[in-house]
């Protein structure tokens, strides 16, 4: 079997008193689909953040491909990891944001352009061609020359994916994405995350209210709950026959 | 009172001192700008020594009157210290930039912070340095939400260009206020011309502050 390509081990995570999370486990397989779902608060959100390095653990580690995110070791001491450390950790990893978090000044192209060029040092035209070209895939390659504040929040949510996608990560995390859409924009959003997976190649974490989606599309589904991985297992195993009762009335909520 | 033949005596007389007020005005307007950026950044420095020392900074200036501060400058610091300007020239704009760069620092820092934090996530996302995030992201947002303000203070600055001739420099006020002193009967028409100078300077200010807010308003729109 392979490595795994994240591996969180005993991760905490506190917010002043609050401990948001107690002790996560959790390993991440190249190109595995892992959908997280759970009451909110508990703490979904955090275990994404971490690994996109928004958010630093209070304890434990996270390791990315075989390097350790958040520590560094530096004559012979391990010690808290700094910008440099981070960004060589971190390249490998994309991420979409539940409010696009799109740059307001740019335009939708520039958006995607931005840092295969200056993160990257990919050429202009090179980085130019392959965000038209991403930009297509989601099926905006109309709106090159617009800005932000020009699109709907569904076509906003496939920029924000073809922009993270455009630095080509192994790994995608994707942060409630459909949460902040009006109901009839969420469903062109999910078939662009669908397409995505469908090409395999990439690890996935994605953390949704959208249960049927993950059910679909996930190799696994977490429930976080109290701040722990409460129940974890194949789609059908967790939202088949789980006797895990918080998952059953979390659940339950859900199908009303 | 005022008459015309009273305007086309005193005109040219004050139209000597536009050389001083425009050269104050724009020596300022570079240094104040300067100012505003550097204490604006020292302000949010990791660096608690530098950010508090601006901080100090920022607060005495504001706290004071200009004037004073400018007569600091030229009076008082030659003698204290033996630490001349070199001219009055420099201490009226040293004065004036370190005046407004005090009060425009705080557009710098509140521009900065009010850039919301998810642009900045975001940016990380993309492996951008913290170099980056500013230059790429942060910054140009900013950068638009400081014009407005910026432009208001480019029109103070030059009405503050006047408290100059306090120092003995020949600016417009400086010949009205002569012309004055040798004939007060004439004061009336004196005052006038040197506002109807002043507000021509600021004429063009104006223009560029009203392109400035219509330029901020362009891609902003925050989600």
């Amino acid at each position: 079997m392979a490595n795994p390509i994240v591996k969180y081990e005993n991760v905490h995570k506190s917010f002043g008193e609050v401990k948001v999370l107690k002790g996560i486990d959790l390993d991440l397989m190249p190109a595995e689909k892992v959908a997280v779902i759970g009451p909110s608060g508990s703490g979904k959100t955090t275990i994404i953040r971490m690994l996109m390095t928004l958010e630093q653990p209070t304890l434990g580690s996270i390791v990315v491909d075989g390097k350790n995110l958040w520590q560094m070791e530096k004559n012979d001491q391990l010690m808290d990891a700094n910008e440099k450390h981070l960004r060589q950790v971190r390249g490998d990893i994309g991420m979409v944001f539940q409010h696009f978090n799109l740059f307001p000044h740019l335009t939708i192209l520039e958006n995607c352009m931005t840092a295969p060029i200056h993160v990257q040092k990919e050429s202009k035209a090179s980085a130019k061609n392959r965000s038209i070209e991403m930009l297509e895939k989601v099926g905006l390659g109309d709106k090159l020359e617009n800005y932000p504040s020009q699109l709907s929040g569904g076509q906003k949510q496939r920029v924000a994916m073809a922009r993270a996608l455009v630095m080509r990560p192994k790994i995608m995390l994707f942060d409630e994405v459909t949460s902040a859409l009006d109901p009839e924009l969420v469903e062109e959003v999910l078939t662009v995350i669908r397409g995505i997976a469908n090409e395999g190649k990439m690890a996935m974490v994605l953390v949704t209210h959208e249960m049927e989606f993950a059910q679909d599309i996930a190799d696994r589904v977490l429930f976080l709950d109290g701040g722990v991985i409460a129940e974890q297992g194949s789609p059908d195993e967790v939202f088949g026959n789980s006797e895990n009762e918080r998952l059953q009335s979390f659940l339950h909520r859900f199908r009303r | 009172m005022i008459t015309i033949s009273a305007i086309s005596d005193i005109f040219p007389v004050l139209m000597q001192g536009i050389k001083i007020t425009v050269t104050v005005l724009i020596a300022s307007i570079i240094c104040g700008y300067l100012m505003a950026f550097i204490a604006g950044f020292c302000r949010l420095s990791n660096n608690v020594i530098l950010r508090k020392f601006t901080g100090l900074y920022v607060e005495v200036f504001r706290g004071t009157s200009l004037i004073v501060q400018l007569f600091w400058l030229y009076y008082a610091l030659p003698i204290l210290f033996g630490f001349d300007l070199g001219s009055d020239f420099w201490a009226g704009v040293l004065a004036i930039s370190l005046n407004y760069g005090a009060y425009m620092s705080e557009i710098v820092r509140g521009s900065i912070l009010s850039v919301a934090k998810g642009q900045t996530e975001a940016a990380t996302a993309l492996n951008m340095s913290s170099f980056q995030r500013m230059r790429l992201v942060i910054f140009p947002q900013a950068v638009r939400m400081m014009l407005p303000e910026f432009g208001n203070y480019l029109i103070q600055m030059l009405k503050a260009t006047s408290l100059v001739s306090l120092i003995g420099m020949t600016d417009i006020l400086y010949y009205g206020d002569i012309l004055r002193s040798s004939n007060l009967s004439q004061a009336p028409t004196v005052y006038l011309l040197v506002l109807v100078f002043y507000f021509i300077l600021a004429l063009p200010l104006i223009w560029l502050t009203r392109r400035m807010e219509s330029y901020s308003k362009k891609g902003v729109a925050s989600q």
